[in-house]
C-alpha cells in the first residue's frame, strides 16, 4: 500500500472491501427491492431513471455555497454551509439542457445519503466525500469550516461525488438517490406529517361528530309540542346523542395508530444509528490509514534522504545538526516497526469494519422486513377501523331513519 | 358534553348542560304547549250560520288524491338575457278537467317576479286562508351565485311546491288569480289590468278596521299561536344546527384533503409498501368526494325547506293577528249596541255581517290549520328521512372504499 503524494481521496478510502459472501445468496434481489429496476445494467454515462421509466441524460452540479443559521437538534443556534443543488435534463436533439430541480443540502445531508448507499450497496465501491473537516493547513491553527477555500474544494468535492454516483450503473438508480437531488425534505419528515395531518383530522371529525348532539336536544324540545310527531322526534334524537357519543372511543382507535406511526419512525432512528457507528469506524479506519501513509513516508525519505514533509524532528535535524547514521538506522527500524504494528492495525480495523458491515447489513434486513410487516398490519388495523366506524355511522342512522319514519 | 336525558316519552322538557359543542339555542327553559286539537271552538263563537261556510267543509272533503283533477309543475328553468336585465324563467304545465279552465292543458313561462305576483293577489283575495310561502326573494349571502345550477335548481323546487301547495288547497287553487296565472298567455297585461277579483270575504276582510282590543281570544287559537311560536323557535334552532355541521364537515374536508395526498408522498419514498400506501391515499380522496356530496346535499336540499317552514309559520301568525282584529271589531260592535239599552235590542245588520265574517275567519282556518298539520308532519317526515338517507348513503360510499383496499394491504408484494 505504497502511497506517494497524500491524495485527500486515497486517505479517505480504506482498501476496497471484498464483495462479501452473504449468507442470503439473494443479496442482490434485496438491493433491487429498494430500488426498483436495480438490477438492469444501465448505460456508464450520467443516466437516470426513475421508476424505470424516462431515460434521460442529466447534468448534475453543486453550483453555490451558503452560509446558513439554524437551530439544531439541541435547540442551540448554530452556523452551517448549504450547498446548492441543480439537475438539468439534456435534450438529445439539440443538447440545450432544461433546470428540473433544485435544491440546498448541507454536508450531513450528504453523508446520510452516503452512509445509506454505502449499507445497502455493501457490494459498491460507493465514491467518497470529501474531507469532512477541514485540514490542518500549517499557516492556520484550527480547523474552519467556513474558510472560503475550504468551502470550495468541498464543492467540488461533493460535486464530483453526486456526478459519480449518477454514473454508477446501479447507483444511479435508487430512489433515496433520486428524491436526494429532487424532493426537499425527507422521508422521516414525510411521515411525521403523516402523524400531524392525522391529528387534524380527528380534531375535524371530533367536531362534526359533537354538533350532531344538539338535535338530540333540541329535537326533544320540539316533541313536546308534537302531538304525532313527539315521539318519532324524541327517540330519534335519542339515536343523535349515540352519534354523537361514538367519536370517543373512534378517536382512541385512531391515537393507537398514530403511536403505530411513531414507533415506525423509530425504525428510521435505528437505521440512522447504525450509520452513525459505521461511520465512527470508517473514520477511525482513516486515521490509521493516514497514520500509516506518513510514516512510510517518513520511512522512505529517511532511506533516501529526500525531505518531502514538513516534521519537526525533520526541522530540528536540519536546524541542529544531522544525526549519525546510526541514529538514522534507529529510527528506519523504529519505523519500520511501527509501520508493521500499523498495517496490522490497518488490517484488523478492515476486518472490523467489514464484520460490522456484515452484522449491520443484517440488522438492517431484519429491521427492514420487521418495519414493512409492522406498518402493513397498522394500515391493515386502521382501514378495518374506518370500516368499523362507517358500520356504526350506518346503524345509527338507519335507526334514527325509522324513528323518523314512524313520526 | 354531559346530557341528561329520559327514556323517550312525550313530556315536559329537562334542561340539560352543554359543553363547548352545544350551541346557545335559546333561553333556557320551556313551557309545555298545549297541543291543538280538533275540538269545537269555545269562547264567543256561535253556530256557523253562513252556508259558505258549509261549501267549504264540503269541498274539504273532496280533497283526496282518487277525486284530484288538478296537475300543476314547475320545470325547465332558462335564462334569458335582454338589454335591461338577465332573468330565469320557469315553465309551468297545467292539466286539468275543471270547468274552470277552457283547455286541458296549459303550458307558459313564469318568472320569479309573477309567482312573487300571485302570492299577493292571493293574500288579498283570500286573507282567511293560509297561503304557503315563497323562497326568499333575494340571495341571503352574496357568496351565492343567483344563476348557478344549484341555487336554479333549489329555487325551481321551492316554486314547483308552492304551486302543489295551493293546487291541494280547496279554495285556494279556485282562486281566479291563480288560474290567470297558470293559464295566461301575457300575465303583464292582466297585472296591469288591475283585476279587482276580491271575494266576497276579501272584500270585508281588508276593511277591517284595527285597533279594538281582543277580549278573549279563544283557546284553540291562543293555542296555535303559541304552537307557531315555539315551532318556529325550534326550527331557527335546527338551521342553526344543521348550517353548524355544514360548516364543521366542509372544514373536516379541508383537512382530509390534505391528508390523503401525504400517505402519496410517503408512498414515493417506499418500495414494498409504495403500492399499499398508494390506495390509503386514493381511498381517503374517496371519502373525500363523498363528504362534499353529503355537505351539497344539505345545503341544496334540507336548509331551503327549513327556512321555507320558518317563512310559513310567519305569515301563518299575521293571519291570525287579522283574524283577532275581525273578532275585536265584532266584539266592540257588539260591546256599542248592548250600551245602547233599547227594548229589544235588535242587532244591526253590519254587527250581524261582523259575526259572520268573523265566524267565516274562524272556520276556514281551523280547517287550514288542521291541512297544514297534517302536510307539515308529511314535509319533515320526508325531510328528516332524506337527511338521515343522505348520511347513511355517505357512510355507504366510505365503507365501499375502506373494504375494497383490505385487500390490497394484505396482498403480499411479490420478491423482485
Amino acid at each position: 500500500m505504497e502511497q506517494a503524494a497524500p491524495d485527500p481521496e486515497r486517505l479517505l478510502q480504506p482498501a476496497p472491501l471484498e464483495p462479501l459472501s452473504h449468507p442470503d445468496a439473494g443479496l442482490e434481489s434485496m438491493v433491487g427491492e429498494e430500488t426498483k429496476g436495480a438490477r438492469d445494467e444501465g448505460p456508464g454515462d450520467g443516466t437516470m431513471t426513475e421508476n424505470n421509466f424516462s431515460l434521460k441524460k442529466i447534468e448534475i452540479s453543486v453550483s453555490e455555497a451558503e452560509k446558513r443559521t439554524g437551530r439544531n437538534a439541541m435547540n442551540m443556534q448554530e452556523t452551517y454551509t448549504a450547498y446548492l443543488i441543480e439537475t438539468r435534463s439534456v435534450e438529445h436533439s439539440d443538447g440545450q439542457s432544461v433546470l428540473t430541480d433544485s435544491l440546498w443540502r448541507r454536508y450531513s445531508e450528504f453523508e446520510l445519503l452516503r452512509n445509506y448507499l454505502l449499507v445497502y450497496y455493501p457490494h459498491i465501491v460507493v465514491p467518497p466525500l470529501p474531507e469532512k473537516r477541514a485540514e490542518f493547513v500549517w499557516h492556520k491553527l484550527s480547523a474552519d469550516n467556513m474558510d472560503p477555500d475550504f468551502v470550495e474544494r468541498r464543492r467540488i468535492g461533493l460535486e464530483n461525488f453526486l456526478l459519480r454516483v449518477a454514473s454508477h450503473p446501479i447507483l444511479c438508480r435508487d430512489k433515496i438517490f433520486y428524491l436526494f437531488l429532487t424532493q426537499e425534505g425527507n422521508w422521516k419528515e414525510t411521515v411525521n406529517e403523516t402523524g400531524f395531518q392525522l391529528k387534524r383530522v380527528a380534531d375535524r371529525l371530533y367536531g362534526v361528530y359533537k354538533v350532531h348532539g344538539n338535535y338530540g336536544r333540541v329535537f326533544s324540545e320540539w316533541s313536546a309540542i308534537e302531538k304525532e310527531m313527539g315521539d318519532g322526534l324524541q327517540s330519534a334524537g335519542h339515536h343523535m346523542d349515540v352519534y354523537a357519543a361514538s367519536i370517543d372511543d373512534i378517536l382512541e382507535d385512531e391515537e393507537h395508530y398514530a403511536d403505530q406511526l411513531k414507533e415506525y419512525l423509530f425504525y428510521a432512528e435505528a437505521l440512522r444509528a447504525v450509520c452513525r457507528k459505521h461511520e465512527l469506524t470508517q473514520y477511525d479506519l482513516e486515521t490509521a490509514a493516514q497514520d500509516l501513509a506518513a510514516k512510510k513516508q517518513q520511512c522512505e525519505e529517511l532511506a533516501t534522504g529526500t525531505v518531502r514533509t514538513f516534521s519537526l524532528k525533520g526541522m530540528t535535524t536540519k536546524l541542529f545538526g544531522q544525526e549519525t547514521p546510526e541514529q538514522r538506522e534507529a529510527r528506519i527500524k523504529m519505523l519500520e516497526e511501527q509501520i508493521k504494528e500499523g498495517e496490522q492495525q490497518l488490517k484488523s480495523k478492515n476486518l472490523e469494519g467489514r464484520e460490522f458491515v456484515k452484522n449491520a447489513w443484517a440488522d438492517i434486513e431484519r429491521f427492514k422486513e420487521q418495519k414493512n410487516h409492522d406498518l402493513k398490519e397498522a394500515l391493515i388495523s386502521y382501514a378495518v377501523m374506518q370500516i368499523s366506524m362507517c358500520k356504526k355511522g350506518i346503524q345509527v342512522w338507519t335507526n334514527a331513519k325509522e324513528c323518523f319514519s314512524k313520526m | 358534553m354531559e346530557i341528561e336525558r329520559d327514556p323517550p316519552c312525550p313530556g315536559p322538557v329537562r334542561v340539560m348542560s352543554v359543553g363547548v359543542w352545544g350551541l346557545d339555542l335559546e333561553q333556557p327553559g320551556s313551557q309545555d304547549l298545549i297541543l291543538p286539537n280538533g275540538g269545537t271552538p269555545a269562547g264567543t263563537a256561535s253556530p256557523a250560520s253562513s252556508s259558505s261556510l258549509l261549501n267549504r267543509l264540503q269541498l274539504d272533503d273532496d280533497m283526496d288524491g282518487e277525486t284530484r283533477d288538478l296537475f300543476v309543475t314547475v320545470d325547465d328553468p332558462k335564462k334569458h338575457v335582454c338589454t335591461m336585465e338577465t332573468y330565469i324563467t320557469y315553465r309551468i304545465t297545467t292539466k286539468s278537467t275543471r270547468v274552470e279552465f277552457d283547455l286541458p292543458e296549459y303550458s307558459v313561462r313564469r318568472r320569479y317576479q309573477d309567482f312573487d305576483w300571485l302570492r299577493n293577489k292571493l293574500e288579498e283575495s283570500q286573507p282567511t286562508h293560509l297561503i304557503p310561502p315563497l323562497p326568499e326573494k333575494f340571495v341571503v349571502k352574496g357568496v351565492v351565485d343567483r344563476f348557478s345550477e344549484e341555487f336554479v335548481e333549489t329555487r325551481r323546487k321551492a316554486l314547483d311546491k308552492f304551486l302543489k301547495r295551493i293546487t291541494d288547497h280547496p279554495v285556494l287553487s279556485f282562486n281566479e288569480h291563480f288560474n290567470v296565472f297558470l293559464t295566461a298567455k301575457d300575465l303583464n297585461a292582466h297585472k296591469k289590468q288591475g283585476m279587482a277579483l276580491l271575494t266576497r270575504v276579501g272584500e270585508s276582510v281588508k276593511h277591517v278596521a284595527g285597533g279594538y282590543k281582543l277580549r278573549n281570544r279563544p283557546l284553540e287559537f291562543a293555542a296555535i299561536g303559541e304552537y307557531l311560536d315555539t315551532f318556529a323557535l325550534k326550527l331557527g334552532t335546527i338551521d342553526r344546527i344543521a348550517q353548524r355541521i355544514i360548516k364543521e364537515e366542509i372544514e373536516y374536508l379541508v383537512e382530509l384533503r390534505e391528508y390523503g395526498p401525504v400517505y402519496s408522498t410517503w408512498s414515493a419514498l417506499e418500495a414494498e409498501l409504495a403500492e399499499p400506501l398508494e390506495g390509503v391515499s386514493a381511498c381517503i380522496g374517496n371519502c373525500s368526494t363523498a363528504l362534499e356530496e353529503l355537505t351539497d346535499d344539505m345545503t341544496e336540499d334540507f336548509l331551503p325547506v327549513l327556512r321555507e317552514y320558518i317563512l310559513y309559520s310567519d305569515s301563518m301568525k299575521s293571519v291570525l293577528k287579522k283574524r283577532d282584529q275581525v273578532q275585536a271589531e265584532y266584539e266592540a260592535k257588539l260591546e256599542a249596541v248592548a250600551l245602547r239599552k233599547e227594548e229589544r235590542p235588535k242587532v244591526p245588520a253590519d254587527v250581524e255581517k261582523c259575526q259572520d265574517r268573523m265566524e267565516c275567519f274562524n272556520a276556514d282556518l281551523k280547517a287550514d290549520m288542521e291541512r297544514w298539520q297534517n302536510n307539515k308532519r308529511q314535509d319533515f317526515r320526508q325531510l328528516l328521512m332524506g337527511m338521515a338517507d343522505k348520511n347513511i348513503q355517505y357512510y355507504e360510499k366510505c365503507l365501499l372504499a375502506w373494504e375494497s383496499i383490505i385487500p390490497l394491504l394484505q396482498e403480499k408484494q411479490e420478491a423482485k
